[in-house]
């Protein structure tokens, strides 16, 4: 059964130095209060595992936790670059950054496999690209019924896999609904996973389209109200489309960056306070 | 719809109506007019976002809008900021995963056109979105590979839509993110790809298609205002030029007061324009 805890404790029991971890979220429901706990938390050498590692890796980028990228679309959605990424890449700042590249429907079916508990995925896919030339996590395999040649990319199992979602029940069962992107084959891909919630609620209506992940099939939920900002949850709030504009120019020079980080991340106390999970 | 010119338009009243509108919003009317009615259309974020939505609001309101965050159908009120804006779910016909969206829907080739933009492009139209220079050191490090590969790959086909520079248009991409037709005829067949690969590129000068015998891209249509000198400079190879040179028809007055309506709204929650707060005060 899942537990419900804080966030802080959450991040400090389940992320280690080191760590795979993936934070998910297509746009929608981006668990960016996960994250900045992360950095706060002074977590190094991470792993950072991500379809779109948009403004909240941008930020773990560039303040130093991450060693390495599994990625696929690198870029601030609708604006332009990131930033702390492109400078970590291109300069090795704070920190060199290896990167480990693929396409949407690689890594889409690299969680399938994981959550399939299988050691990979089969697709057509990357024929005639030249990621098949850098990244050694793209095989191709020949069908063993019809002899066509397709590509074999291996399952992703992270040691932790972070989302948030609309609410949870107070046993822990999570439910989210909108665009769910690839939610849900993260977490059971995960070794152990964490969800941040919008609230934790009595008795989980149902609603149309929505994914419900078991109590039992999750390891720790907290209770982050407007955890995912600025990306938001569908029913909660909207996405911030401002603010992802602004931070183009906050993330621009490692100085007003650096600022930042100092003012709205290490100066600001841990989100979703005990009291708050408490009431659960 | 056709890119040919209107018989007998007098070519100065032309260039002087040119003045009352940008290149980019004729890029993107020419990209609207290509998408058939009725036709399914997995679209990317940006340009290509702009102008599906444009042909939705225009000639092809059965034009079904497919984006990669997992929306069969999305008809969105204002233009999504990101592929990921609740409108588009909100107005979709059905909402799918990720996975999904791949697996079930583009790979066994159920699209028609797939609808992208570049950083680079080269001679047989493949797609550089991922570095420039050396992979290991680039000079320049852009987003990567996104959905682009696979969309290329199995779509029907494929549309691009990118303005025109040298540096844009190059000889040969340093690195294929999506490809085109690899190194020339036959490639795409030797592969085994399933999608019939680029059909139109579409830039802020003219049209460009790849010839029907060598896969190069070839110069078909010039918009008004934009001449064969200007393509060849803003291109990196030696820009072939259909004998059959046809001039786009300029933008209509209700091509361009919609085009204008929707850049308005983009990004907004419900098509309703505000001023944005700024998030530093809020």
């Amino acid at each position: 059964m899942a537990e419900i805890v804080p966030l802080a404790e959450g991040i400090s029991r389940l992320v280690h130095d080191g760590d795979t971890v993936a934070l998910e979220g297509f746009t929608h429901l981006i668990p960016v209060a996960a994250g900045q706990e992360i950095i706060r938390q002074g977590r190094r050498d991470l792993c950072l595992v991500r379809m779109t590692p948009d403004i909240v890796y941008d930020q773990m980028i560039g303040a130093g936790s991450a060693r390495k990228l599994i990625f696929s679309w690198g870029g601030n959605p609708g604006v332009g670059s990131l930033h702390r990424f492109k400078d970590a890449v291109q300069h090795g700042w704070p920190q060199p950054l290896e990167l480990e590249e693929h396409s949407h429907a690689g890594m889409a079916n690299r969680y399938v496999a994981g959550a399939s508990g299988l050691p990979f995925a089969v697709m057509r896919g990357y024929t005639g690209t030249d990621l098949t030339r850098h990244t050694d996590t793209i095989k191709p395999i020949t069908c063993p019924f019809t002899g066509e040649v397709l590509t074999a990319v291996p399952a992703l199992n992270p040691d932790v896999t972070i989302i948030h979602a609309q609410r949870a029940d107070r046993h822990g069962a999570v439910q989210l609904w909108g665009l769910i992107g690839v939610q849900k084959e993260a977490v059971l891909a995960g070794r152990t996973s964490l969800i941040t919630v919008e609230e934790i609620v009595d008795e989980l209506e149902p609603v149309p389209g929505a994914v419900v992940l078991p109590s039992w099939s999750l390891t720790l939920v907290s209770c982050v109200p407007g955890g995912s900002h600025p990306s938001y949850a569908d029913g909660y709030s909207t996405r911030d489309n401002a603010y992802y504009r602004w931070w183009d120019g906050i993330s621009r020079e490692r100085e007003r960056f650096t600022r930042w980080l100092d003012d709205e991340v290490f100066g600001r106390a841990p989100t979703g306070a005990p009291e708050e999970a408490g009431r659960a | 719809m056709s890119h040919a010119t209107r018989a007998g338009s007098p070519r100065e009243s032309e260039r002087a109506r040119a003045d009352a509108w940008t290149a980019d919003e004729m890029m993107t009317v020419a990209a609207s007019r290509a998408l058939r009615d009725g036709a399914r259309c997995f679209v990317g974020i940006g340009l290509p976002s702009t102008a599906a939505n444009l042909a939705r609001r225009t000639h092809a309101p059965g034009v079904v809008l497919i984006y990669e965050s997992g929306t069969l159908g999305a008809k969105p009120a204002s233009l999504p900021l990101s592929i990921g804006d609740g409108i588009l779910a909100h107005s979709a016909d059905a909402v799918v995963s990720v996975p999904e969206v791949f697996n079930y829907w583009l790979q066994p080739g159920r699209i028609d056109v797939g609808f992208l933009g570049a950083a680079q492009i080269d001679r047989f139209a493949n797609i550089n979105t991922t570095v420039i220079g050396d992979y290991d050191r680039p000079t320049v490090r852009l987003p990567g590979a996104g959905g682009a590969p696979e969309i290329a790959a199995s779509c029907r086909e494929v549309i691009v839509i990118v303005r025109q520079s040298p540096r844009a248009f190059v000889e040969q991409v340093g690195f294929i993110t999506s490809i085109g037709f690899g190194s020339g005829p036959g490639d795409r067949e030797r592969l085994g790809l399933r999608g019939g690969g680029p059909r139109l590129v579409i830039t802020d000068l003219g049209i460009l298609e790849p010839h029907p015998d060598t896969c190069e891209l070839t110069l078909t249509h010039l918009h008004p205002g934009a001449t064969v000198e200007r393509a060849r400079a803003a291109t990196g190879w030696n820009l072939a030029v259909d004998p059959c040179l046809r001039q786009t028809d300029p933008p209509t007055d209700d091509e361009l007061a919609v085009l204008r309506r929707l850049e308005a709204t983009k990004g907004t929650i419900d098509g309703v324009v505000r001023t944005p707060p700024d998030p530093a005060t809020a």
